[in-house]
């Protein structure tokens, strides 16, 4: 294997001590993150600690009836991950290890001791070479391609194998395992790939991203964009919907590749996804989402330093993918969870703790984790991205935790969920007030170029309502509407209709669950012509109880779900003029 | 056995044991004291030198002089049908006067985590008659759905009226309720057992007791007993599980009191930093596998410290299970019973019960019609009680109605009461009818016009 060039001796170390899922081992040659294999079950366990003669582990899977005594043995390779056709629709643990292999191996529980290859050895892909004999190939060069699904799955020279030049390159049905290039210099190439995942695959060149990741959720892409390439973070409480909106954003976003992370979540949502996945459709190739998806569940009652590596796991897969040349978002729910594995371990390593006993290197652990987002120029020169959206679950909805704030001092895209909005059924419970993005900026040309030049200014318009309201309401709360200037009640009244048209959006409607950029833009468009008609009537004289009264904007909530909603938008947007022509009228 | 006599330290329910043959850890450990009594207990950490013992009862008695003898298996425990009417002890041992359980098979109480891929999806209605739960936050089966409930509330009454009430409509499968109760008081205890044997439930029910005044340590196993009972039943002999899990405060304590007795690092308010993870292991223990009949269904009750939602207790629960049931102390005062307050309650897998062919198809519309209402309608409270009604425009007037209405027709109903899902939700209409049309948005037109009852009755006129 290429992934490292030390050799491993060979010799047994012998388990000293075992306390849960830490153990240590003495006599043993070990250098830090290699993976060994615990015990006479052979339990995978990775080095994370040397103290002189004894080597602190921590295993994947559960240690109970493990003694002192028992063998240990160093397989001299880092933590990786297999990469190669067959990644694509896959179900893995934390440690890619297939979870259908899994039931097949050992029942419908997970037992321990059994490995499982994360790509099939067996299965047999068409592999077309897209180089010939005499070529020079530099590292992460694209040497042939495979239909895997609907996706083209490319065949890359290793980042980290020599430039040489191509003496066969073969075309037919190989495995993975089987040579499909050879080098001048003699050495051989398969599908595969191995890659150790707490490395970060390198890139040529990495770039500021300026494309948004459109996501179909109004919210999101109109008022908190997030760009390819870009980071972004959702913190809520239990009960705001951070997993509904992680789950419409791995249906939705306009990504090539989907790679999900269900880390120490709930069993049965991993359940929901992968009912759900195969039948769902990409809006773009129709094809089902699956096709597209990479899933990764280590739910909460699987062994906790598999949870740690989970989130590891997903992104190399999804860097993988980034340097075919493919937009990649991947979602980790929840990154709390990950930093609770964290501090799992190192209470047991007994480390001195930093704040509410995490490790002091939560921060740092954190901010590597995202920045191995970004929107790249990969070796071979392709462009390819990995946008990276990461639930937090703050203790008590307390967004002051140690998570959270670091997390926050990395990314870019705040989505703030609010647990009052979830509870009077505000969904997505997005706060609009305390959500930010930094990418509005660099994204403007694209909205301006495909969407409309109007775009920009109509965002900052509702913006500014809805700014507006929240300083009306407080006064609200004091005196009661009455006693506002009317044209501060039409305020009031835009506002509303903002959060219900626009900001609500049913998850489980077949239509509202996606709504594209001009949808958006005609939603937000027929909004604000009610604004200017009411704000006119006003000016004129016509009460705020009269403008209330008009019916065309009871209708405006349904456009949202018919999906060949022109006609229907143009005949309110008619009818709104005429009733406000007899408004102005009459006064 | 060899029976080793080098205990050397003992701190809280830690039992420190110098010098021994490799030890497994997790082993089942055998304490015997002088009068041949024998303690329980299980290793936590396990060296050459130095094996750490967890005991699961009191640590009276044991001395440096105790004997300690290591069983060689982790802790296992009998199950067998005849389990079925049994009260046990929180020990697993019966404390109903009766046989020893016949073990038909012996299993590993701490569980294997369910293989994602081989879930079932849950998606069974599971109808309580309270409509609270039905209307508003439907439970299914396979789901865990906890009671978050606060000292003095009638969260009991509550747990006892789904296990008396719950069915899935039109399903005559077998089914059984699995008890555990972890230092809950004697007079507790007996409630609950009365309300069973009055309602004939025993019959279908293992119970597991951990009272008060039992070892707080047993009541690490307690649920643990109680889950592996469940999946027993469920997953070997097809039948469909209710567990309920009381009260686990309590339990969280003696996680606790482990956790400073080993002297480890604390985490938010004293609580272990690995409790997430070890309470998980409890509620993830629900759920349904594809291609088999049974089902664990979960219902485990918490009372909040100073009704705090946010306290690591409720707090982490909230984040694994699918949803909570709030019990709430201002309606309780209001003398409504029961006391749910829907606006913090939600139910994670409701969508997958509802609807079509399961319930109705306006389960959903209606639901969240009124939860929209019954939120605005309470905010509006505040404002009344600075401004006055009279300053209230006609529509917040309506909704303030609604909010009262709510809670006196739709949230209050009696402690036998059963209700369909059909009562639910036309108690749901009546009061939506109270509403102008045009402020349902929520509810397509097409539905308004089905289940509306002024425009039905209208309809019918013409």
């Amino acid at each position: 294997m290429e992934v490292k060039g030390k050799q491993a001796n060979g010799k047994q170390g012998v388990l000293k001590r075992i306390a849960g899922p830490v153990v240590t081992a003495v006599n043993l040659d070990a250098h830090m993150y290699d993976v060994v294999k615990v015990g006479k079950e052979e339990l995978m366990g990775e080095v994370i600690k040397i103290q002189g003669e004894h080597i602190i582990i921590q295993v994947y899977e559960d240690t109970s009836g493990i003694r002192p005594g028992e063998p240990v043995s160093n397989t001299g390779l880092s933590l990786a991950v297999e990469l190669g056709p067959g990644l694509l629709t896959s179900i893995y643990d934390g440690i890619q290890r297939p979870l259908s292999v899994l039931v097949d191996k050992m029942g419908n529980f997970i037992e321990r001791g059994v490995s499982a290859p994360g790509l099939s050895h067996t299965k047999k892909w068409t592999f077309k070479p897209l180089v010939k004999t005499g070529d020079k190939v530099e590292p992460g060069a694209i040497l042939g391609e495979v239909q895997e699904t609907n996706i083209v799955h490319k065949v890359m020279l290793p980042p980290n194998a020599k430039a040489g030049v191509v003496k066969t390159i073969k075309s037919g049905d190989f495995t993975v395992d089987e040579t499909i290039c050879v080098l001048d210099d003699g050495r051989e190439f398969p599908m595969i790939q191995r890659w150790p995942v707490r490395v970060p695959r390198p890139v040529k060149e990495k770039l500021n991203p300026t494309i948004p990741l459109i996501t179909g959720q109004r919210i999101l892409d109109g008022l908190f964009p997030i760009a390819k390439g870009g980071t972004a973070a959702i913190p809520g409480p239990f009960g705001s919907g951070k997993t509904v909106t992680q789950q419409q954003l791995a249906k939705w976003s306009d990504a090539e590749i989907v790679v999900y992370i269900g880390c120490g979540e709930r069993g049965n949502e991993m359940t929901e996804v992968l009912t759900e996945f195969p039948h769902l459709e990409d809006p773009k190739s129709g094809k089902p989402l699956m096709e597209r998806t990479v899933l990764i569940a280590n739910t909460s009652n699987m062994p906790v330093a598999a949870r740690e590596a989970s989130v590891y796991t997903g992104i190399t897969i999804a860097e993988y993918f980034r340097d075919m040349g493919y937009d990649v978002s991947l979602m980790a729910d929840s990154t709390s969870r990950w930093a609770e594995a964290m501090r799992e371990i190192s209470s047991r390593l007994e480390e001195m703790p930093g704040e509410e006993g995490y490790p002091a290197y939560l921060a740092a652990r954190l901010s590597e984790f995202y920045e191995r987002a970004g929107l790249v120029k990969a070796l071979n020169g392709n462009g390819g991205s990995v946008s990276v959206i990461g639930a937090v679950s703050p203790p008590g909805g307390d967004f002051s935790e140690p998570v959270t704030q670091n997390t926050l001092r990395i990314v870019k895209v705040f989505w703030a969920l609010d647990a009052k909005l979830s509870q009077r059924r505000h969904f997505p419970a997005i706060n609009w007030l305390n959500s930010y993005s930094l990418y509005l900026e660099a994204l403007q040309d694209y909205y301006d170029k495909e969407v409309s030049p109007e775009w920009n200014k109509i965002r900052s318009w509702a913006m500014e309502v809805l700014q507006k309201e929240a300083e009306l309401q407080e006064i609200v709360q004091l005196v009661g509407s009455d006693a506002l200037p009317e044209s501060e009640q039409v305020t009031i009244e835009v506002a509303r209709m903002i959060r219900e048209i626009f900001l609500q959006q049913n998850a489980y409607d077949s239509v509202d669950t996606f709504c594209d950029m001009t949808k958006q833009y005609d939603m937000m468009k027929a909004i604000k012509l009610f604004a200017d008609l009411a704000y006119a009537a006003q000016l004129a004289g016509v009460s705020p109880a009269q403008i209330n009264t008009v019916k065309s904007k009871n209708e405006l909530p349904q456009i949202k779900f018919i999906k060949d909603y022109k006609p229907e938008l143009a005949k309110i947007e008619k009818q709104m003029d005429a009733e406000f022509n007899t408004l102005r009228s009459a006064a | 056995m060899k029976e080793y006599r080098t205990i050397n330290k003992i701190a809280g329910p830690l039992v420190f044991v110098e010098k021994t043959e490799p030890v497994a850890y997790g082993e089942l450990v055998n304490i015997v004291l002088f009068d041949g009594t024998i303690k329980r207990g299980q290793v936590l950490d396990t060296s050459d030198e130095l094996v750490v013992v967890q005991i699961f009862e009191t640590t009276t008695g044991i001395g440096r002089d105790s004997g300690v003898r290591f069983t060689g298996e982790t802790i296992k425990m009998p199950v067998g049908k005849d389990m079925l009417g049994r009260i046990l002890s929180g020990g697993g041992k019966p404390i109903d006067g009766g046989p020893e359980i016949v073990p038909e098979k012996r299993l590993d109480i701490t569980g294997a985590a369910i293989n994602p891929y081989a879930r079932g999806m849950p998606a069974d209605f599971i109808q309580t008659g309270i409509s609270t739960i039905d209307g508003t936050n439907t439970l299914v089966r396979g789901q865990k759905l906890p009671i978050f409930s606060g000292a003095g509330l009638p969260h009991n009454n509550v747990a006892l009226q789904i296990a008396r009430q719950a069915k899935v409509p039109g399903s005559t499968e077998s089914f059984a309720v699995v008890f555990a109760a972890m230092g809950i008081t004697k007079e507790e205890a007996n409630y609950f057992m009365q309300d069973f044997e009055r309602t004939g439930a025993l019959e279908h029910a293992v119970v597991f007791l951990n009272l008060a005044d039992d070892p707080a340590v047993e009541r690490i196993i307690t649920p643990r007993l109680a889950l592996t009972t469940a999946e027993y039943l469920a997953f070997e002999l097809g039948m469909h599980v209710l567990v309920i899990l009381t009260d686990m405060t309590n339990y969280c304590e003696a996680l606790r009191q482990i956790g400073a007795a080993r002297e480890e690092v604390p985490g938010r308010r004293g609580y272990p930093g690995y409790m997430y993870t070890d309470l998980a292991c409890i509620y993830e223990r629900a759920g349904m596998i594809k291609g088999q009949k049974g089902s664990v269904t979960q219902i485990p009750i918490l009372t909040m410290p100073g009704d705090d939602i946010t306290h690591p207790i409720p707090d982490l629960t909230g984040y694994i299970t699918e949803g909570q049931i709030v019990v709430n102390r201002d309606l309780h005062r209001k003398g409504i019973y029961p006391p749910i307050n829907v606006l913090p309650s939600l139910s994670r897998l409701m969508n997958l019960g509802i609807g079509n062919g399961k319930t109705r198809d306006d389960h959903k519309k209606v639901s969240d019609q009124m939860y929209a209402g019954y939120a605005e309608g309470n905010d509006l409270r505040g404002l009344v009680a600075i401004v006055g009604k009279d300053a209230l425009s006609e529509r917040d007037r309506l909704l303030l109605e609604f909010a009262d209405l709510f809670e006196n027709r739709f949230v209050r109903q009696g402690y036998d009461e059963d209700r369909t899902i059909e009562d639910t939700l036309t108690i749901g209409w009546e009061l939506l009818s109270t509403l102008p049309v045009e402020q349902l948005t929520r509810i397509d037109r097409d539905l308004i016009n089905k289940y509306h009852p002024k425009i039905k009755a209208g309809a019918k006129k013409e």
